[in-house]
């Protein structure tokens, strides 16, 4: 076989050095009625020239956003991921290493993630990162329980969620939850589509923690300073959500304004969307939790030499010390995302960075303008970041499948998630679009209207 | 076989992507140029949003051209060993070779640039191979139904124990603990826990495999299922498995089965016809795709009918020749994570399949199990095997006769400036000072035999010159590191 390198002389030269007559004999522990005796059912053996042009038909019977006008977002966006991120990544050093448990031969994996943890720090504005979650939603779901512990006395207090948090990070946090007898509270929004402040402020008593998002699901930048200022004399733990990671290199990060975690998603630092994975979920918090963190953390420490040298720490917190007690079970996390996210931003730099967000937010409130000017209106008036919310006036459900029979993701209906918003779209805007792309978007959303 | 000498390979001291131009004043010019239709964004602070809300400075992050990124990077990676590398027998971590046609097909534009909220007819190819992959796991492991969802092991096992808890509940039956043995990985406990089980040890017995009389005396009415590996972290069949999981079974329990160690059971048995009721697969592990320096790796969990259910929503379905996303599933435990589980990774497993085939598998498999074997069998009169029969795909040796002065982690470290990775040291826990280690069916005879010297001459070396291993390793960018430094007073970020 291919992928084996044992010959038939190794194999009986293996055999006879180990005393058995063939390998059969080696699982003489598996009972015979337990034993599959067929062949598994999954065809025969493949050259790499057959799957590879199988798997290219395959590929190919997909429509790539490439070769279309995406105007889709709603926690994956279609960024540019410039040649060095995959270059990198695919160096069998990094892609083939495990978790770096052996810190003397990982310095390459160890001193990535390190700088990984310091960008994510830099950007949210907090005082420590984990070397990655899964994804946000999952990353949202274990602030919660992080704030579990760091309330430990409020057994039941509920969890208060904006409105406007990411569906499908909301249906993950109340996974988590279901079993716990913890209640989830919706604080519903303002007519201008950001977290209304009072109802807040009414479910404050008692709550275990707020959850909020900015730019929220809808598009719209939350006003996190007064956000902050709201919750200021209750004790609930204050957990800012970030899907669009890019907003944080123009908007006020959540961590200068006393969060005491942040969570979200870093698809968009140079990782494709690949229908949803694998994605990054990051996770930030304050030095004084740092001990109630999920996830894996490496410090800088040295060698007997003084040389300065990274490895894994903390991890008394985890699952393969602490067992049942650990803070979480995530024990494989998503390093290679985090590396291609820490090359990213390395290769953007900070002012690059800064101008690439001010683009997405120039073209986004381009499109908003040419829209009203045919007639779209948005549906929410807070300030967006790239991406927002406009009504139709039609069914958006049937507006957008007609779109895409012309070749144009025209955006997210949000029927499926609002019942009240059928009629609404949520578009985001990317540097891949052109201005000539925005005005398709509007010449065929107007088309439709008539 | 030499014995490690002072020559080495080119070490570049490579600082900090953040101290590369420590004299380098801010300069806005710098930094990634965007390719910009909107050429006003240079200097303009955005007019719409408020500068209550608008970062006062632009993040801190140095502005380096892209070859001075490229060579930061490949230096850094220098410092790793990956199994591109060497050998890496790694226990409970399957190491094997990660080939090249799983990249090069995950990368394609209609694999990796798809949006998940494209209408369904748009990717048809992407939920055709979910589809099937999902049907190969179903074959290859006797499950009756596969959900993709859960982004790793821990996940599909915290899935699994959610979907117990959902089937008993939907029973009216709620039931508080789970059971786990002794030699199980810190995931089981972990998942139990996190799913709001009590975690209930079971001890297994002096043949390492668990027995099913001391199940059946922990099983009662508030057991809600068994959690546990097989071929267990030992390496050995749990050769009682169907009369354990008939025990748990009979007091209306479930059995989970840990499948991160499948790689040693494709084609020979399968984990549905031993009476578990629900399993995670490792694609990272059993499935060739690469482990990326800790993840991302995929969990997709597997279950017999019972608990079809409630697997997490959506599911992929297929109607003559169409694929679409099924979200209407009133009893399901709902999202475990943001869509629908890692694609890159099942486009990796699902090439590897089809690469392999059943009999590759099968082959797979059969080649482990000798690896592991021949290692077993070629150094247990250097290093004491505590079960000395047969083994799997691993064997586990303990610290058992080796000089007081010496530990594992001085032989682990030891065997890195012989060139290899570590084997995984001090698990599982019920073997004192554990050296676990998996060869993967990836290795030549030659390899394993070139292992066997150096560990062979490393317990000559702990007996006559210990300060070799005391001292180790000597080859490493790095010596050895101090874990209790960076612990007593965590540094986790960079400060200027």
């Amino acid at each position: 076989m291919l992928f084996h390198p044992q010959s038939e002389a190794d194999i009986r030269a293996m055999l006879e050095a180990i005393g058995v007559k063939d390998i059969e004999e080696l699982w003489a522990q598996v009972p015979a009625r337990l034993r599959l005796g067929r062949d598994l059912e999954l065809g025969p053996p493949l050259s790499e020239a057959v799957v590879e042009r199988e798997m290219l038909a395959q590929a190919e019977a997909n429509r790539d956003l490439k070769h279309t006008l995406c105007f889709l977002g709603a926690g994956t966006y279609f960024h540019h991921v410039p040649n060095l991120v995959p270059a990198l990544l695919s160096r069998g050093e990094f892609l083939t290493a495990y978790t770096p448990y052996q810190a003397e031969v990982s310095q390459g994996t160890l001193q990535a993630m390190f700088e990984f943890q310091t960008l994510i720090v830099e950007l949210t504005g907090m005082e420590v990162a984990n070397a990655s979650m899964y994804d946000g939603a999952e990353a949202t779901a274990e602030a919660v329980l992080m704030a579990g512990r760091m309330r430990p006395k409020n057994t039941n207090g509920p969890v208060l969620v904006s409105q406007a948090l990411n569906p499908a990070y909301r249906a993950t946090v109340e996974t988590y939850l279901r079993h716990s007898g913890r209640e989830i509270k919706t604080i519903p929004l303002n007519p201008d589509g950001a977290t209304d402040l009072d109802r807040l402020r009414a479910e404050l008593p008692g709550a275990l923690c707020l959850v909020a998002q900015s730019p929220n699901f809808f598009g719209c930048i939350e006003d996190w300073p007064a956000i902050m200022a709201a919750v200021k004399d209750s004790d609930l733990v204050r957990i800012a959500v970030v899907t669009e990671a890019l907003s944080l290199a123009l908007l006020k990060p959540p961590g200068h304004c006393s969060a005491d975690i942040v969570g979200g998603s870093g698809q968009s630092f140079g990782i494709p969307p690949a229908l949803g994975g694998p994605h990054l979920g990051f996770l930030a918090g304050r030095d004084a939790d740092v001990r109630r963190m999920p996830g894996r953390l490496v410090g800088q420490t040295a060698d007997q030499e003084g040389r300065r040298g990274f490895v894994l720490t903390l991890s008394t917190r985890e699952q393969h010390i602490r067992r049942e007690k650990a803070t979480s079970n995530i024990c494989t996390n998503h390093g290679l995302m985090a590396l291609a996210a820490t090359i990213y931003l390395a290769r953007q730099g900070g002012h690059g960075l800064l101008r690439l967000a001010k683009q997405n937010h120039e073209l986004a409130e381009r499109l908003k303008q040419k829209l009203a000017a045919a007639g779209f209106k948005p549906r929410f008036s807070a300030p967006g970041f790239n991406e927002f919310t406009i009504e139709l006036g039609a069914d958006a459900q049937t507006v957008a499948e007609r779109l895409a029979g012309k070749g144009i993701l025209a955006g997210l209906p949000l029927g499926r998630f609002f019942p009240e918003l059928s009629t609404c779209l949520l578009i985001a805007v990317t540097e891949m679009l052109s201005e000539t792309d925005l005005d398709q978007l509007v010449a065929a959303l107007a088309e439709v209207k008539q | 076989m030499n014995p490690p000498g002072k020559r080495t390979g080119l070490i570049w001291d490579e600082p900090l992507l953040f101290e590369l131009h420590p004299d380098q004043a801010p300069e806005p010019t710098l930094g990634a140029r965007v390719p910009s239709p909107a050429r006003s964004a240079q200097s303009a602070q955005p007019s719409t949003i408020p500068s209550a809300l608008l970062r006062e400075t632009p993040p801190r992050i140095p502005d380096l051209s892209e070859p001075e990124v490229l060579r930061h990077y490949s230096r850094l990676s220098s410092w790793n060993y990956g199994v591109d590398q060497g050998f890496y027998p790694l226990g409970s971590c399957t190491m094997k070779h990660n080939p090249r046609l799983n990249e090069a097909v995950a990368a394609l534009p209609g694999f990796a640039f798809i949006h998940p909220e494209q209408p369904a007819d748009q990717v048809q190819g992407a939920l055709r191979l979910m589809h099937e992959l999902a049907r190969a796991l179903a074959e290859i492991s006797g499950m009756d139904a596969v959900s993709l969802q859960p982004a790793a092991g821990a996940h599909g096992e915290l899935c699994g124990m959610l979907m117990i808890r959902a089937y008993h509940q939907a029973r009216g039956d709620a039931r508080r603990k789970v059971l786990i043995p002794d030699t199980a990985h810190g995931t089981n406990p972990a998942s139990s826990a996190l799913a709001g089980y009590e975690v209930v040890e079971v001890p297994t017995g002096p043949d390492g495999l668990l027995h099913p009389d001391t199940v059946a005396e922990f099983m009662d009415e508030s057991v809600a299922g068994l959690m546990l590996t097989n071929p267990n972290t030992l390496g050995l069949f749990e050769s009682y498995i169907a009369e354990v999981a008939e025990a748990v079974h009979k007091k209306g329990g479930l059995v989970y089965g840990d499948g991160a160690n499948l790689n040693a059971l494709m084609g020979i048995a399968r984990p549905g016809d031993m009476g578990i009721d629900v399993i995670q697969f490792n694609l990272h592990k059993t499935f060739s795709t690469p482990h990326g320096g800790g993840g991302p790796g995929a969990g997709p969990v597997g279950v017999k009918k019972h608990l079809e259910p409630y697997l997490p929503v959506p599911i992929i379905t297929e109607r003559q020749g169409r694929y679409d996303y099924d979200w209407d599933r009133p009893q399901s435990i709902g999202k475990v994570g943001q869509y629908y589980g890692n694609f890159g990774v099942m486009v990796r497993a699902g090439a590897y399949i089809r690469r392999l085939g059943g009999q590759g598998l099968a082959e797979a498999s059969r080649l482990a199990i000798l690896n592991a074997n021949y290692l077993r069998v070629k150094l247990r009169d250097h290093f004491h095997l505590p079960h000395p029969d047969a083994c799997l795909h691993e064997c586990v040796f303990s610290d058992k006769g080796l000089p007081s002065e010496v530990t594992t982690l001085d032989l682990a470290k030891r065997l890195m400036d012989y060139g290899f990775h570590p084997p995984t040291i001090y698990f599982p826990l019920v073997v004192h000072g554990a050296l676990m280690v998996e060869p993967t069916e990836s290795e030549s005879k030659e390899t394993l035999d070139q292992f066997i010297e150096a560990m062979v001459q490393i317990s000559r070396e702990a007996r006559e010159n210990p300060d070799l291993l005391q001292s180790a390793p000597q080859r490493t960018p790095v010596g050895r590191l101090d874990e209790v430094r960076a612990a007593r007073k965590p540094i986790l970020r960079w400060q200027p």
